[in-house]
């Protein structure tokens, strides 16, 4: 069965990549998931053609999601996760981004991009070009700041309270009775391997 | 001469057919919608970003807290990932105690959803009948994992203890009693005058827009695409069984209604299936870089107090990747995008909620119908705020 499905998979990685030759980028098989590297300046082309072409016929996007590294040049991974209903497989095209860079909104193409576009806008601070309506969605109303980006501490900065005395909600710098208390409990021992030293040779013995 | 202006209403957050803290913004003419504006967050605890800053096994009970009807198919996308990533096999009995508890679930929500859709339409009846049903499975829940709501019960490698003794007698009861159930509310609503008015042909969606709109579960169902995670992707012991999918062909309330009436009738059938092939065994990997050792061991060997220990301070390291794991969650599909940088933390972990989804469509669900008929819309929807804020 499993064998069955990496098959598979290898086959539509091959048929994208003799399908989509018009631009350039990359193309690998990670844990039985196709991933698509490309630029910015692709994204748009390389999307439509996916839901367009027939023998690809990516019909649904399933999400967007951005993973932060601060410290990479260029600090955003833009993922969209597409499915092909009629195919019955996925693919993640992947999108590096500097911080201050914007990207182009795919909602013409997907519908459902319109919020999580959004979403990304208010949780990591990118902005979408042609977007017709950037607003945060998750966070409070008069918010600052973007939470999921690694530098914005857990705590965040402001907490709101009701206030009796000037009897409306008030928002004040956060302040935390006790330290936050952030366990490292990573142990400077390498954790076990998924074998013990020594039985790698038995193995091979096997194999021989 | 007469100037007419639209009317705006703000419906929520604290109104009860908005199923909890959705604030619609909404543009009246007359008494048309116009347009809606969802105002979504009110319930938003930051859960990614909490995740981030847990090990493994803590971040696993924030799945629970999310959408809060439907708990342990959470818990199952979450364990998938991470056993994905991790690259360990489940028992065979582990993976049955979990699909037998995932169809437990998918009852559980459809009870909520379909009587509380049916209480926004105007019928009493079917949610005093049926909530006394999700009381038993709730109990059932409660003997395994020791709660009613907030399980905890999958983990990555299985589930965290085996069934006790008399539950299989008791689900497989259960599972000759509840069909009737079923009929009684599908009779009392299926042919109901006012249900039919206030559903048939309300907020329908097409086969491509629902695509287009990122559609999953029973509601892309009732739009006629044949699209079951647990049939076309399917993970642990589904391809063992057998069981059908039901599909509309109109996409509207009343369809959504039906096609999840019809899974829950399926959803027995799965479990009575998992009850007969059900093997003995283990239920849990027994690696024990993964999974902590049994309480007794641990009372009587010192290697095992330490192991447990280590395991529930520093957690297990996953090695370095990245995944897109999904279930078919009884609202859609529920995936999480876990990637992890080789600690004992997750460097990052995206919750795909199947209701974002269809709450961005109600504008153009319920755009040029009455007011009314949106609060059946949201009810069909099956929209749970958990999930949707995170």
């Amino acid at each position: 069965m499993k064998n069955k499905e990496s098959v598979y998979i290898k086959e539509m990685s091959q048929l994208i990549k003799s399908l989509i030759n018009f631009c350039k980028y990359e193309l690998e098989i990670i844990k039985g998931e196709i991933n698509i590297y490309c630029s910015t300046k692709n994204l748009t082309k390389i999307l439509l053609f996916l839901k367009d072409n027939p023998s690809l016929s990516m019909e649904c996007l399933t999400d967007i999601t951005v993973v932060d590294y601060p410290e990479k040049a260029s600090r955003f991974l833009v993922v969209y996760t597409l499915l092909s209903v009629s195919k019955n497989y996925r693919v993640k095209v992947k999108v590096k981004l500097a911080d201050n860079e914007s990207i182009p909104s795919v909602i013409d193409i997907f519908s459902v991009a319109n919020w999580c576009e959004r979403e990304i806008w208010d949780l990591f601070g990118i902005s979408f070009n042609g977007h017709p309506d950037l607003r945060r969605i998750l966070t409070d109303y008069d918010f600052q700041g973007h939470p999921l980006r690694k530098d914005f501490p857990l705590t965040g900065f402001t907490q709101v309270r009701y206030d009796n005395e000037l009897s409306r909600v008030i928002v004040e710098p956060v302040k935390l009775d006790q330290e936050y208390r952030n366990f490292d409990n990573l142990s400077p021992w390498e954790g076990m391997g998924k074998y013990l030293p020594g039985d790698e040779k038995s193995d091979q013995r096997k194999n021989d | 001469m007469t100037r007419r202006e639209n009317y705006s209403l703000n419906f929520g957050p604290q109104h009860p057919a908005a199923h909890g803290v959705l604030r619609l913004v909404l543009e009246l003419d007359g008494e048309v919608v116009e347009r809606a504006d969802p105002h979504i967050g009110l319930l938003h605890r930051g859960t990614e970003k909490l995740i981030e800053n847990k090990t493994y096994i803590q971040a696993l009970p924030y799945f629970d807290r999310l959408d809060y009807v439907s708990p342990m198919c959470q818990e199952h996308a979450f364990s998938l990932a991470v056993e994905k990533l991790l690259d360990i096999d489940v028992p065979i009995r582990g993976q049955f105690i979990r699909v037998m508890f995932s169809e437990i679930t998918r009852i559980l929500n459809h009870i909520l959803n379909l009587t509380t859709f049916a209480l926004d339409v105007g019928a009493m009846t079917p949610f005093l009948w049926l909530f006394e049903e999700r009381e038993v499975l709730m109990e059932f829940y409660e003997r395994v994992s020791g709660s009613r709501l907030h399980s905890a019960y999958f983990r990555p490698g299985g589930v965290h203890r085996d069934l006790p003794d008399g539950l299989v007698d008791d689900i497989s009861n259960f599972c000759k009693r509840f069909p009737k159930k079923i009929d009684d509310l599908e009779k009392l609503l299926e042919t109901n005058r006012i249900f039919r008015q206030r559903s048939v042909d309300i907020g329908k969606i097409n086969k491509t827009d629902a695509l287009d709109r990122g559609f999953s579960g029973p509601c892309l169902r009732a739009s006629g695409v044949e699209w079951d995670l647990r049939r076309n992707q399917p993970y642990d012991c589904y391809s063992d069984l057998e069981f059908k999918i039901p599909i509309g062909t109109n996409g509207d309330c009343f369809e959504r209604f039906l096609v999840r009436i019809e899974e829950m009738r399926q959803s027995i059938i799965i479990i009575e299936q998992c009850l007969k092939k059900i093997p003995s065994g283990a239920c849990i990997s027994e690696d024990p870089r993964i999974v902590p050792p049994k309480r007794d061991k641990m009372k009587s060997s010192m290697e095992s107090l330490i192991n447990h220990f280590k395991l529930f301070t520093e957690g297990f390291h996953v090695p370095e990747g990245e995944t897109y794991t999904c279930v078919e969650a009884p609202k859609g599909e529920f995936g999480v995008f876990l990637v992890s940088d080789g600690t004992n933390r997750p460097y990052r972990c995206k919750i795909r909620a199947p209701g974002f989804a269809f709450l961005q469509a109600t504008e153009f669900l319920s755009k040029g119908h009455m007011l009314s008929d949106l609060v059946a819309i949201i009810g069909s929807l099956d929209i749970v705020f958990g999930e949707i804020d995170r």
